[in-house]
């Protein structure tokens, strides 16, 4: 009996000469190949007027280069079964895709045009802001959407990159023209933003040597760096109510800031949020609202740490009678944590969770590619996955104490609720 | 623990199934040989060894899903689902949580139209606490009245969660009126109206009646020996008694005699319009071209129902992309037929550009539409649309866990056999066989076409 990753990933890296890097990992569950390329052209990097133009940009960068065509490119892509996926967060662009093995040569060969030399044809600019703008307009009576954004607001101010909306705004998206996608383009993508990752049912070396010869003679400056601005400390209790009606339950965005995936504070934090609002069906929270108060079938909480303090957010959705009581639940189970901290059977049992789970994390190529990804961003090393266990590990009970303490705190606490009025 | 309220679908194309060979392309990593078994109590095993991972998935299959249910008991499939997580007599309730987090595992469920699944992927040592867990469930639920009620309002809140998607509330309206008879027409989760009224007794009648060795197929895949996971199955399933399975006598569907129209108005943003046709039950000779003409329609999404969804399709070539996103008439368009035991629904999903009005996007849709059963489709969409499906049918089982699912879905919905023979089903699909599913299937009469007509906001 053997295990290929058994004994946890083998990835190769290489620093190419124009300063972009590649990762590998060859695995051989199917003969499929992931690729994940990460730009550093995420908001935080957007022009203050023009929120939303990192994702447009995702939105438009795969229509068409200055050898293909948008037609040629979607022709290339689905003769293949392959699906470009576009994500942007906050700091980083992700195009990703996957392919089969024999297809592998020719999607990199694509995926390196796509970002290296995209025309942003005028047509295809004006269709997807179309559907930007549809979608901007069916988040505006979507209640989950409605809450989480309005809470990003409260959390980090509007002007602040962390609490503008990632698709933009109705008005920055009709604004975004062109001209600005190109600029973006042209600041942003360059062999010094990129991380290139390989996963999948191919030689890591061959690989490489491919990734390489993909991005051979692709210069460009390093684009400069921007800081994330800081974050004021909240001293009071925030709440906004937003009125959406004809829907039939109510959404719940209830948060923190908290800190920098930098910090060595992180694994205690994780462990203190799995704790809360993750173990199971959803930790301690669920626990309460849904198991024993019966009042939501999803009640959990998720902790989104990045360069800057990312949000410990908590969501759930309820009978619109029941907001107030729901709140209650989530307000005392923030305090009981926050107080007292955690059992040490469930210390215990969620260290154990933790680091049983990492095989299970890297099941498919595309979680693979995500935390190779992950890993090249924060600096956290090659061997990430066998050093995850002991870290985990070294948290002990006074750090989740000093988590929990330093964050759950319903006083200070911000919150949105977005649903229909009280009937 | 999902419900399937939207179409999903889910497939595979493997080699070396049940002991077998299959012919044509050899597109999966050759695993070791399916091992498939039957206990004396009926219960049916199937196993595949996959030593990729350090990981072991274990599903729990029983034929038994909405479409089995009854009017005034519409849900009672998905309720009983989410009561079989609420402790049996040898895992009492507090001790449910965390069992198979011990093993860094997780656990979950799901029902649809055909059939009620458990699974556990978790860390290989976990194997012999998982088949226990699926044992118990199996035979010792514990259905305490307290529990039930208490669940009663958490699956109200998942139903209305769906209620706040405009295009979900379309869906269940078009699939209700789609159907006259067959059981078919209700949604999974069941009608409000059910949901307030079931009792305990409903549940545990459910449950005894359809949780029983014969009725049920249990899929380990994972780093595993074979040898010892039979060995395992027997001693934990071994003893459990098996009952008469009531038939599967679904009321018969009639044909549809013309098209039918349902119109949704509520306060909103964005439009909806949803086309459903009658579409071929998975055992049905027209299924496949069928799948290959969604594809050349709408993009190949594969068919795994626990997976496929989750990556979006292949479609910038595809027929009703380019007449109405590349035109700027949607912004969405997705279809979606799924293998099932009866004839279900395929259904084309589209949102309006903003902007556009139902009307104009309909006669757009349907004269697209009415082009291909006209004048048919090219060699090259055919060509094309099998590609993709080669590719989808391989993602597909890009894990134990979706191997797993495949495995398990494809016997309990279809039967043995079927799931061997998909990669090779695909590509014997000709394009006169495509033209003459989209004729035979797509008609005025046969459809069903919802509308979302967004309200504007009231003073």
């Amino acid at each position: 009996m053997t295990t290929a990753l058994g004994s946890g990933l083998s990835p190769a890296r290489r620093e190419l000469a124009n300063g972009a890097v590649v990762t590998t990992q060859q695995t051989p569950m199917i003969p499929a190949v992931t690729i994940s390329a990460a730009v550093r052209a995420g908001c935080v990097y957007e022009p203050d007027e023009l929120p939303g133009l990192a994702y447009f940009t995702g939105r438009v960068i795969d229509r068409g280069t200055a050898s293909r065509s948008a037609s040629d490119l979607a022709e290339a892509l689905d003769d293949r079964g392959v699906t470009l996926k576009v994500s942007v967060n906050r700091h980083v662009l992700t195009l990703s895709c996957t392919c089969l093995a024999d297809d592998f040569a020719d999607l990199l060969t694509i995926v390196a045009d796509v970002l290296r030399a995209p025309s942003f044809p005028p047509h295809e600019v004006d269709t997807r802001r179309a559907e930007i703008v549809t979608r901007l307009k069916q988040d505006e009576e979507n209640p989950a959407v409605r809450a989480s954004e309005a809470l990003q607001v409260l959390l980090y101010g509007p002007d602040h990159p962390y609490g503008r909306p990632a698709k933009g705004t109705l008005s920055s998206i009709e604004r975004s023209d062109r001209d600005a996608l190109r600029a973006f383009h042209a600041s942003r993508f360059a062999p010094a933003t990129l991380s290139l990752v390989v996963v999948g049912d191919v030689d890591g070396g061959r690989a490489l040597d491919a990734v390489e010869r993909a991005f051979e003679g692709w210069t460009s400056a390093v684009p400069p760096e921007r800081d994330v601005p800081d974050v004021p400390p909240a001293r009071e209790r925030r709440r906004v109510d937003i009125e959406i009606p004809d829907k039939s339950q109510t959404d719940i965005a209830y948060g923190f800031t908290t800190i920098s995936r930098l910090d060595p504070a992180y694994y205690a934090y994780w462990v203190m949020n799995t704790i809360f609002g993750q173990f199971g069906l959803g930790g301690r929270l669920a626990e309460n609202i849904r198991e024993r108060q019966g009042m939501a079938y999803y009640a959990f909480s998720a902790f989104d740490p990045s360069l800057g303090p990312g949000p410990l957010v908590i969501r759930a959705g309820v009978d619109p009678r029941n907001v107030e009581r729901a709140i209650g639940a989530i307000d005392a189970e923030v305090r009981a944590l926050g107080v007292d901290g955690p059992l040490p059977q469930e210390l215990a049992e969620t260290k154990q969770f933790l680091i049983g789970s990492i095989p299970r994390l890297l099941e498919t190529n595309q979680a693979i590619a995500s935390f190779l990804q992950t890993a090249e961003f924060f600096g956290l090393g090659l061997d990430h996955d066998r050093r995850l266990p002991s870290l985990i590990d070294a948290v002990e009970m006074n750090d989740v104490r000093r988590a929990a303490a330093a964050v759950l705190d319903p006083d200070r606490a911000a919150l949105a609720v977005a649903g229909p009025p009280v009937p | 623990m999902a419900e399937f309220g939207d179409r999903r679908g889910k497939n595979l194309g493997k080699t070396d199934l049940y002991n077998g060979h299959m012919p044509g392309p050899d597109m999966l990593a050759a695993p070791s040989a399916l091992r498939v078994a039957h206990i004396d109590n009926g219960l049916h095993i199937i196993v595949q060894e996959v030593h990729s991972a350090p990981l072991v998935s274990v599903w729990c299959w029983y034929r038994v899903g909405s479409g089995d249910e009854r009017p005034g008991l519409t849900g009672v499939s998905h309720w009983v689902e989410h009561m079989n997580f609420k402790g049996t007599t040898n895992i009492p309730r507090d001790q449910m949580k965390g069992i198979v987090e011990r093993f860094g595992g997780n656990w979950n469920g799901y029902t649809w139209i055909d059939q009620t699944t458990y699974l556990e992927t978790a860390g290989r040592d976990a194997l012999d606490t998982l088949l226990f867990i699926e044992a118990e469930r199996m035979a010792n639920g514990l259905y305490d009245a307290d529990e039930c009620e208490a669940e009663r309002t958490v699956i109200i809140s998942e139903l209305q969660g769906g209620d706040n998607d405009p295009d979900q509330l379309l869906d269940n309206e078009v699939t209700a009126t789609a159907f006259h008879a067959h059981p078919y027409r209700h949604p999974t989760l069941g009608w409000l109206p059910d949901l307030q009224t079931m009792s305990r007794d409903d549940l545990f009648g459910h449950y005894r009646r359809y949780y029983v060795p014969s009725n049920a197929t249990l899929v380990v895949v994972g780093d595993v020996d074979a040898d010892d996971v039979l060995r395992r199955a027997e001693k934990h399933f071994g003893g459990i008694a098996d009952r008469p399975v009531p038939s599967r006598r679904r009321p018969a569907e009639p044909a549809q005699l013309g098209e039918r129209r349902v119109t949704l108005e509520r306060e909103g943003t964005t439009a909806y319009l949803k086309c459903a046709w009658r579409a071929p039950a998975a055992a049905d000779a027209a299924f496949f071209p069928s799948l290959v003409l969604d594809a050349a329609l709408t993009g190949a999404k594969g068919l795994n129902l626990w997976s496929s969804f989750r990556l979006a399709p292949p479609q910038r070539k595809a027929r009703l992309y380019s007449a109405l996103v590349d035109r700027g008439l949607a912004s969405v368009v997705s279809g979606a037929l799924l293998p099932t035991v009866d004839p279900f629904l395929y259904t084309i999903s589209l949102t309006a550009m903003d902007g556009v009005g139902l009307p104009a996007l309909e006669s757009a849709f349907l004269e697209t539409v009415e082009t291909v059963r006209r004048e048919g489709l090219r060699d090259e969409e055919i060509a094309r649309a099998k590609r993709q499906l080669k590719a989808r049918l391989v993602f597909d089982t890009d894990s134990v866990t979706n191997l797993a699912h495949q495995l398990g879905y494809f016997e309990t919905v279809v039967g043995s056999g079927f799931f061997e023979t998909l990669q090779s089903a695909v590509q014997q699909v000709t394009l006169d066989q495509v033209n003459d599913a989209a004729r035979q299937w797509l008609g005025r009469e046969t459809r069903t076409v919802g509308w979302f007509q967004p309200q504007e906001k009231r003073a």
